[in-house]
């Protein structure tokens, strides 16, 4: 059980909570002018890391505010939790990359 | 390879067993091999059997980073069906279902394939008009698909609860006969023994830390236990597929969610067949040794942790004993999860990649043990041929592009 | 020598800790009615009445007495209050609190566990080595043996009645959750007590005390039993303690979430009728959790280990001391360690006769040595038992030289007895440690498996972390969980003395190697020995993990407690391996199996799911609606009037909508308000219309995608002013609709200023439709002109009606001209009776939604989730035109360029007619290109709705079909269930075509 800091409300049980995925996924600004192949990749391909993963959580039953979240995938462990546009602050990995990455 | 049977047994027995032989050998990897599956659940050993029993390549190693049969093939709930609605996936999945059904003789290992049914259940008027959609789109691939009145669904299982009272009353349901269980491990260790008998290299303890790629053609892998030369490589590891595609250096629609099952105490027989309810998304079985098996849904985040989780728990626990009221008195013994590899269209992902010589089984999501065989049939047609095999043209990777998804989910209101 | 007993079962041992025999208790085991105590539990009252066998096993089904006092059990299962609707199948007696009445059955043995005639496949045991049903039952098919296999397998039996009782769940917050009672966990909480830290102590057992309940041990000055005693009442005074006994931690998981089960009336069985909870689930977040979770005595293993009157040598000790009861007569204790000479001592201190005291250790010299001989008891030390004899009651054993790593010698002398209490040493309770993550290493010094290193915040102590020693528990509670919690260590609470004595160190003795590894026992329960673990390494299955599947030791309702390590051990010594290279298991909840009903707790039934009631509920249940459940909303389907049939009120509703007039509840019609000055923008990217170019005042048929361009919801909008739209979507879309556009506005779209409210259940909605419709709105009270010219079709108007503030819609899902009424909830039901007695000249028809659907079926009104998949994209909608014209983007557009969704032969809608009137269409039929289908065929589509229509006076549907934009006219055919009809396909409109009817 997933126990997680809202930024709005404190601290809850993951059953408030939905999870919306990859964060840091930005619409295209034009889809009529990307390929088929660049159309799914945004679609389908989301970032399946085992390790910290950056995605977008939403306090449903709650405040329903979308914010962000850097967790672990295997421990589970909640690195970080920070607003809808901005990207994390913590140390311990190329953040600026795992973003990069995230966004390529 | 010892003959099995039970002949053989009392002979053995006179013994007291002394005489067996190991069911397969603990090899050192050779330097070179034409194929090397990674990953030793059910499908990578029944690719490599079918590789080597069917499709005459016979130096074949299979790499697992732990035990064999240790990941989704020792965690599911064991169902084994072909009721799917889209021809692609029924003619899949019924072909998954016939080798299943001859597989103890073939492979010389009783799975204990226990075909008691598989009774899907109507809460509505809605879901009976879906049912009789998804029944006949069966019939008309001629697979058996039976629909079932409210009576008959309580003769097949007295202990539901049919009355009107019930807070999503039974409206009736569809039965393929057919349909049922088998045993997970003894599928697994079956196409170990078999493969292994035919030369199969099983190597366990071996974890796959790269692959070697050039140009755009596969040419080995390196492991724990040293670089493995094959210009054929092919993925079979469930919930990790994408961990080995990024290091492939490419990406795949898929998301790793864990998974839930738990098992009560054993009691003495009283539940024939699986039975789901889809509405309220439980699934319900008897093991041989008499344990409940209740299956879920999966955890709503990804996850690469093999852990149980409560939330799923409780209520795919409420949601059946909504269904069986009189379980409520069992204990519940034993509760896991695996990590299931889930596709925009809960559909697998099988057949050739982008690069060279390297294949793909994966995004079996909840599905992947009732596809044993015939994944295992299939990859092994398309690695021996280096062409797919008409059953998995359907399911290969450039259908997202298309659009043409194969979603069972949306069509019948049932994932896989 | 004599050695039956006289039977009194009241006849206690003086000073017996927790029983008092001046207060008898009768009850039933298999039939027959015994005599306990009060304070018994189940297990010291047979014991006590000297029923020796109490269970068989899962396999052989050999005669089994029981193993232990406590939850390790492995023999011991029943079938409590069989029958009654108060059963539970595999209780264990040793953790049943004895109450007058008690009904207990033996399991899985015919007629009962003393005489089961399936005793005789133990002598074929041979037949059934670990996964012999892998290597046989292959011929003729599996099928054939199944059903005797499966009638040979499970223990228990399901309940027959209903559960009686009731279950809940608490949900508990605490800076330091403490998972045990005993020494070290009430040490722990004695150091907290009186701290700023909101401290719960829990244990599993009827009462606190632990192992110091079943032990006579000392404590400086005090008795154990009063230490625990003065403790209790010390804690009971700190405000900041909880402690709740009968509650068992069963789950660890992440982030410091752990379930536990409180047992709050079993121990009252049956005379708790119907009136309380009989178990809750707990659900606590702890900050810091303090594992004081004991150990497990582990048997030892050797032939015949099984046999009853062989007990581990804590249990002895805890029926002797704790209830009073000798286990036997004349006893000899077996083990490999000083701890277990602790029971040698306390048996002849109570009259027991302790006739030998085997020790497998050659050179043992100490404290306990001594005091064995001081007593008397004769010491056999470097010797084991190498035959037990006596079949369903221990008689004597056989013992022999051991050399040291498993091997015996020759027998050497036979002792009498009618009791073994048998000690291979002590495993720490681990399993939550497992279950958090935690890491094991193996401690070569204490033969067992300790915890290493954990990243939750977690610590272990005393017996739970190899700290065995009573000192070393108190030691560990009072000054090791205080420094570890950053709180200050009390200097009041001194470790005071206790009795003990150097140890000699324990040596390992594993299993008897020269022996018939046949007959040693590992896991009690589903009969696996050691020649199991040989066949395993024989046949190279080496993981332990394959072990444990392969052999099945561990997986049975004790879940290896017991067995565990001793078939790790014996796996170690066959691969030349150490214990630590072989691995463990990884523990998974519960600890303990955990009644199921407890996890739904009070979810069940009514509460599963709750009902949405509309707010003229009331009135439609007093007026013969036929309720149905739609998505959680109880929904009129029909209103059934004396003597009518289900069809005959959809037939009379229909009619009246289509010639007079008629009223429907349509309250939960989904209602999602947005505002705001980027309010017409947002929206235009979330439907597939035009949303900006729509007036002030006016309404407009609108479409939603997903971002794969499959259709998802559909409604009118309206847009109330320049900057303020109000969306209905489908009843069951509402919360995911506005849940759907918050996450793009939120997540993509932030700059744009618009908020979202779902305002569904704010709003009733009564609809008047039908040619008469227009009267009878004109009789309500309102400020709104509703006359043809002035509201005209698909127009909005907000004012009041009969002095309430409402908002009327023309828009129509019947096709008759009609007027949507919505006014605040709380005036649904007046508004409702309003309507009625207006439309009473009328003759006004309420109707519903069954009605509904023939009514919109009848127009060829697309209903969403039922005649649109998954996969339906606009285009097969026949929305390819709007689309076209519409020059910017919106939500799933990209989609539908692709390749797949612009062919030409997916499923589209269509309207379908049966050929013969006196068919009836089925839905869920699917089309083919043949009356006489050739199975494998291809469906070429299939029906979606189907009904009679009672103004065409035929079956009419709509449907998915291949292509079926330019097969308008086309006959074909629809297979279902073995049965094929003609049928023809047509415009999906059947009636009024035009739409003259809506303006009419």
């Amino acid at each position: 059980m997933l126990r997680i800091n809202c930024p709005f409300c404190g601290i809850r049980d993951e059953e408030e909570f939905d999870c919306g995925g990859e964060a840091h996924v930005t619409r295209p600004e034009n889809p009529a002018n990307l390929s088929d192949d660049e159309w799914s990749h945004y679609l389908f391909n989301k970032v399946n890391t085992k390790g910290i993963l950056l995605e977008r959580w939403r306090h449903t039953y709650g405040c329903r505010q979308w914010f962000n979240m850097a967790r672990h995938t295997v421990s589970h462990e909640i690195i970080e939790i920070y607003p809808m546009g901005s990207f994390p602050s913590f140390n311990g990995m190329n953040v600026e990359n795992v973003v990069k990455e995230v966004e390529a | 390879m010892d003959k099995f049977s039970l002949l053989q047994l009392a002979k053995h027995s006179l013994k007291g067993h002394k005489n067996w032989s190991p069911q397969w050998r603990s090899p050192e990897p050779k330097k070179t091999y034409d194929v090397v599956i990674v990953g030793g659940g059910g499908q990578g050993l029944a690719t490599a059997y079918y590789l080597a029993s069917k499709y005459g390549v016979k130096n074949v190693a299979v790499l697992e980073k732990g035990w064999i049969g240790g990941g989704n093939t020792g965690r599911n709930t064991t169902v084994v069906r072909s009721n799917y609605f889209y021809p692609e996936s029924t003619n899949f999945f019924d072909h998954s279902l016939k080798l299943y059904e001859n597989l103890s003789s073939e492979l010389n290992y009783n799975v204990m394939l226990s075909q008691g049914g598989m009774t899907v259940l109507a809460h509505s008027r809605h879901d009976m008009e879906m049912l009789e959609r998804w029944s006949n789109s069966l019939q008309l691939q001629g697979v058996d698909a039976e629909m079932l009145s409210c009576a008959e669904i309580e003769k097949q299982n007295p202990l539901l609860d049919i009355s009107k009272n019930a807070r999503f009353p039974i409206w009736g349901g569809y039965i393929q006969r057919r349909g049922g269980v088998a045993r997970h491990d003894a599928v697994a260790w079956g196409y170990a023994r078999a493969a292994d008998s035919l030369g199969v290299d099983i190597i366990q303890n071996c974890e796959v830390t790269d692959i070697q790629i050039s140009g755009n053609s596969v040419s080995g892998v390196s492991t724990n236990q040293g670089f493995i030369r094959a210009d054929k490589v092919a993925f079979a590891v469930a919930g990790h597929t994408s961990v080995l595609a990024e290091m492939a250096g490419f990406s795949v629609p898929i998301v790793s969610q864990p998974l839930q099952a738990m098992v009560s105490e054993p009691i003495k027989p009283c539940l024939e067949g699986v039975v789901v309810s889809p509405l309220v998304h439980a699934y319900v079985s008897q093991s041989d040794r008499g344990e409940i098996l209740i299956g879920g849904g999966a955890d709503r985040y990804p996850s690469y942790g093999q852990r149980g989780n409560l939330p799923v728990l409780e209520e795919t626990v409420t949601a059946t004993l909504g269904l069986y009221p009189s379980f409520s008195r069992l204990k519940l013994m034993r509760q896991w999860a695996g990590i299931v590899d889930i596709t925009p269209d809960s559909s697998p992902i099988i057949g050739k990649t982008s690069v060279t010589g390297l294949y793909i089984s994966g995004g079996w999501g909840t599905g992947g043990f009732k596809a044993i065989p015939a994944g295992g049939d299939t990859l092994a047609y398309t690695i021996a041929h280096d062409q797919p095999h008409e059953l998995i043209k359907p399911f290969s990777i450039d259908r997202f592009a298309k659009g043409s998804l194969i979603d069972e989910g949306a069509a019948a209101g049932v994932a896989h | 020598m004599n050695l039956s007993k006289q039977i009194n079962p009241l006849d206690r041992v003086t000073n017996a800790h927790r029983v008092n025999p001046a207060k008898p208790i009768s009850f039933k085991f298999d039939g027959k009615t015994y005599v306990g105590c009060e304070g018994d539990t189940l297990a010291s009252a047979l014991l006590a009445n000297d029923v020796t066998v109490v269970g068989r096993s899962f396999k052989l089904h050999r005669p089994r007495g029981l193993m232990s006092a406590g939850i390790e059990e492995s023999n011991a299962l029943i079938q409590l209050e069989s029958g009654s609707g108060y059963d539970e199948p595999n209780a264990r007696a040793t953790l049943i609190p004895l109450y007058e009445g008690l009904n207990a059955k033996g399991q899985n043995s015919w007629p009962n566990v003393n005489r089961d005639v399936f005793s005789v496949l133990s002598l074929f045991h041979r037949m059934f080595p670990a996964s012999f049903y892998y290597k046989s039952m292959m011929w003729p098919s599996w099928h054939f043996y199944e059903g005797l296999v499966r009638k040979m397998a499970g223990l228990g039996k399901l309940p027959e009645l209903p559960d009686k009782q009731h279950y809940e769940k608490q949900n508990i917050h605490c800076d330091v959750l403490i998972c045990g009672g005993g020494a070290s966990g009430l040490a722990a909480t004695l150091a907290l007590a009186h701290t700023d830290k909101k401290v719960l102590l829990v244990d599993a057992q009827e009462e606190f005390g632990g192992s110091l309940l079943g032990e006579n041990r000392s404590i400086g000055s005090q008795s154990g039993l009063e230490w625990v005693e003065n403790t209790l009442s010390q804690l009971q005074a700190a405000p900041n303690v909880t402690m709740l006994s009968r509650t068992m931690i069963s789950g660890y998981y992440d982030q410091n979430f752990l379930v536990g089960s409180q047992r709050v009336t079993n121990h009252l069985g049956r005379s708790n009728e119907n009136k309380k909870i009989r178990e809750r689930l707990l659900r606590i977040r702890a900050e810091h959790v303090v594992l004081a979770t004991g150990a497990i005595e582990r048997p030892l293993v050797f032939p015949n280990n099984d046999r009853p009157g062989i007990m581990l040598a804590s249990g002895v000790q805890c029926y002797l001391n704790r209830y009073g009861v000798k286990a036997g007569q004349r006893a000899v204790v077996v083990c490999n360690n000083d701890n277990a000479y602790r029971v040698a001592f306390d048996m002849a201190n109570a009259g027991v006769d302790v006739a030998a005291l085997i020790d497998t250790r050659a050179s043992v010299n100490g404290p306990f040595q001594s005091k064995i001989k001081e007593m008397g008891i004769p010491l056999y030390a470097g010797t084991m038992i190498r035959k037990v004899h006596g079949r369903r009651k221990v008689k004597a054993v056989s013992i022999a030289a051991h050399n040291g790593d498993g091997h015996l010698g020759k027998t050497i002398k036979t002792i009498e007895c009618d009791l073994v209490a048998m000690s291979a040493g002590w495993t720490p309770t681990i399993h939550l440690y497992s279950q958090a993550g935690g890491q094991l290493s193996f401690n070569d010094e204490l033969k067992c498996f300790v915890p290493n290193r954990c990243d939750q915040n977690i610590s272990v102590i005393g017996a739970a972390n190899g700290r065995f020693h009573l000192e070393e528990c108190l030691t560990d509670g009072l000054h090791v969980v205080p420094k570890t919690l950053g709180t200050t260590v009390n200097p009041e609470l001194n470790i005071s003395a206790c009795d003990e004595f150097a140890e000699e160190p324990s040596e390992a003795y594993w299993y008897t190697k020269n022996e018939n590894s046949e007959k040693q026992w590992l896991d009690f329960q589903y009969d696996v020995k050691v020649s199991d673990i040989e066949l395993a390494n024989r046949e190279n299955f080496l993981s332990i993990e394959h072990v444990k599947r392969f052999t099945t030791n561990g997986m049975s309702v004790d879940q290896g407690k017991t067995s565990n390590v001793n078939a790790l051990a014996v796996m170690a010594e066959l691969c030349g391996k150490k214990i630590e290279q072989v691995g463990t298991t990884k523990f998974r909840p519960p600890y303990h199996p955990v009644t199921i009903g407890a996890f739904a707790g009070r979810d069940i039934r009514e509460n599963y799911s709750p009902r949405l009631e509309m707010p003229a509920h009331q009135w439609h249940v007093a007026n013969g609606a036929h309720m149905e459940d739609m998505g959680g909303w109880q929904r009129p389907e029909y209103y059934l009037q004396s003597g009518e049939a289900e069809e005959d009120a959809i037939r009379r509703e229909v009619l009246a909508v289509r010639h007079s007039v008629g009223m429907f509840d349509g309250s939960p019609l989904g209602k999602i308000e947005v505002k705001g000055p980027d309010a017409a923008a947002f929206l235009n990217r979330i439907y597939v219309n035009n949303v900006e170019s729509l007036k002030t005042g006016f309404a407009r048929y609108g479409l939603m995608c997903n971002e794969n361009g499959v259709v998802m919801d559909d409604g009118v909008f309206v847009r109330l002013s320049d900057d303020h739209f109000l969306l209905h979507t489908t009843s069951s879309g509402a919360s995911r609709i506005s849940l759907w556009m918050e996450e793009w506005l939120q997540c993509e779209w932030p700059n744009l200023q618009v908020v979202i409210c779902n305002a569904t259940t704010q709003w009733a909605n009564v609809t008047v439709s039908g040619p008469k419709a227009r009267d009878v709105v004109a009789l309500l009270a309102s400020d709104i002109d509703f006359s043809r010219e002035s509201f005209p079709h698909m127009q909005v108007r907000i004012g009041t009606v009969n002095g309430v503030d409402a908002r009327v819609l023309r828009a129509s899902f019947t096709g008759e001209i009609s007027y949507e009424i919505s006014v605040p909830a709380r005036y649904g039901q007046g508004l409702w009776e309003a309507i009625y007695k207006a439309g009473e000249a009328y003759g006004i028809t309420p109707y519903g939604i069954e009605s509904l659907l023939v009514l919109r079926t009848e127009k060829g009104y697309l209903h969403i989730g039922v005649d649109t998949d998954g996969t339906t994209n606009p285009l097969d909608l026949g929305w390819g035109r709007a689309i076209a014209k519409k020059e910017v983007d919106f939500i799933g557009r990209r989609s539908l360029s692709r390749p797949n969704d612009t062919r030409d032969d997916r499923f589209q809608f269509v309207g379908i007619e049966v050929v013969n009137p006196s068919d009836s269409l089925p839905v869920g039929g699917h089309f083919v290109n043949s009356a006489n289908p050739i199975i494998p065929v291809k469906t070429m589509g299939y029906v979606t709705s189907s009904y009679y229509s009672p103004n065409l006076d035929k079956c009419i549907g709509l449907g998915l079909v291949e292509g079926a934009s330019a097969r308008a006219g086309e006959e074909t055919f629809v297979y279902s269930n073995g049965k094929t009809i003609a049928v023809k396909l047509v415009q999906p409109s059947h009636f009024d075509s035009k739409g003259e009817r809506l303006n009419g």
